[in-house]
């Protein structure tokens, strides 16, 4: 899946996050911010790659802005900013 | 035992994920009023992603999903269906063909997910003119639907007339959604009370609801949720005579009566009915 545009997804109310994902040049950049970055900034990274590469998505640069999402919540977020971001403007 | 359904907006994470502990019998996940035009595929997403992964085990799962004049609905369908919620709450049914027009969508997504034809159930919102004036046909459409919602506020403005706390307007819609759910054998919800911050009007809202046959009512606010499942549980007095009413018919059957009464009042079979109902919702609760 190619990603043509920036779009976003999700907000940034507590449990969830805002997700931003642009098209890039080559490779998948994950960029974190969140409040608890310490503890689970691995896990978060792990499940914004984990839903791209299922999209078949290879090239993007991907800005998530988290205030304490659920992995659940982190993946939702992505697949819908990648989904908005693949589609062809009119 | 379904009392209390909660609606909880399909696209707030944080709401989804406390939803399981409001002490609401059901939750109604909403994909519909409650999501803006522009978040429904974001809404979907994450109402998809919260069923699958969190352990709803305390509130019963339904999906309100978009209804059949909208582009959203088979999207929500091919979406949801799979998880195998308990129901999905279809808004602004009109009529049987309606709802069959959903039984048949839903049958095809469980088919193709491999789930058992008819394990999603179905929960008819009536919320038009049309659809009140046929309850009966919606109600009893197919074995999909195990219960009909009234939704008060649509059905007002379709009506033309102003929507009160006294609820002089909806008198007719509440006895006629009743009437037409026991006819077809299903349960019957009320429509939410809309002041969150009236305590005293939803205790009087569902104890009259209660009084007229629904099974239960539906709430937009968790605050509501303990006032309807106090309204439609058994008191202790109603446990207390139906216990009596049982034990009483119990002992003249022993004895070869035919006639029988407890404090002056004749025993019939529809005391006998409304006792056992009674007792199962007693032991459903876990209070007998």
């Amino acid at each position: 899946m190619e990603i043509h545009h920036m779009a976003l997804a999700g907000t940034l109310e507590s449990n969830d996050a805002m997700i931003e994902v642009s098209p890039a040049e080559e490779g998948v950049t994950v960029e974190i911010e969140s409040i608890v970055y310490r503890q689970f900034a691995d896990m978060i990274e792990q499940a914004v790659r984990g839903v791209l590469q299922e999209l078949g998505v290879k090239r993007c640069t991907v800005r998530v802005n988290d205030h304490g999402a659920l992995d659940c919540v982190i993946r939702a977020r992505t697949e819908t900013a990648a989904l908005r971001a693949a589609e062809e403007k009119a | 035992m379904r009392r209390s359904v909660l609606f909880m907006p399909g696209n707030n994470a944080g709401m989804l994920l406390n939803a399981d502990f409001l002490g609401a019998d059901g939750i109604i996940l909403d994909l519909e009023d409650a999501v803006s035009p522009a978040e429904k595929d974001a809404a979907r997403i994450l109402v998809r992603n919260a069923i699958r992964s969190l352990d709803y085990c305390n509130s019963e799962v339904i999906v309100r999903v978009n209804s059949l004049d909208t582009p959203y609905w088979k999207a929500d369908l091919a979406a949801i269906v799979p998880l195998r919620p308990a129901m999905l709450l279809t808004p602004k049914i009109n009529s049987a063909a309606d709802v069959l027009a959903f039984d048949e969508a839903i049958a095809a997504v469980e088919q193709a997910s491999g789930i058992p034809v008819g394990a999603v159930r179905l929960m008819p919102l009536i919320e038009t003119a049309l659809g009140l004036e046929n309850a009966y046909a919606v109600a009893s459409a197919c074995k999909r639907v195990a219960a009909v919602l009234l939704g008060a506020e649509d059905l007002t403005a379709d009506l033309n007339c102003k929507r009160t706390k006294g609820g002089n307007e909806i008198f007719y819609a509440r006895g006629r959604i009743v009437s037409a759910c026991r006819a077809a054998g299903v349960d019957c919800y009320d429509t939410p009370f809309t002041d969150v911050n009236d305590a005293e009007g939803i205790v009087a809202d569902a104890a009259f609801a209660r009084s007229l046959g629904f099974s239960g009512k539906a709430a937009i606010s968790p605050r509501h949720v303990t006032a309807i499942n106090e309204a439609f549980s058994p008191t202790e007095a109603e446990i207390r005579h139906a216990v009596e009413v049982l034990e009483t018919i119990r002992e003249a059957k022993a004895a070869g009566k035919g006639v029988v009464s407890l404090h002056g009042k004749m025993i019939d079979a529809p005391v006998v009915a409304r006792a056992e109902r009674v007792i199962a919702d007693a032991k459903q609760l876990g209070v007998l």
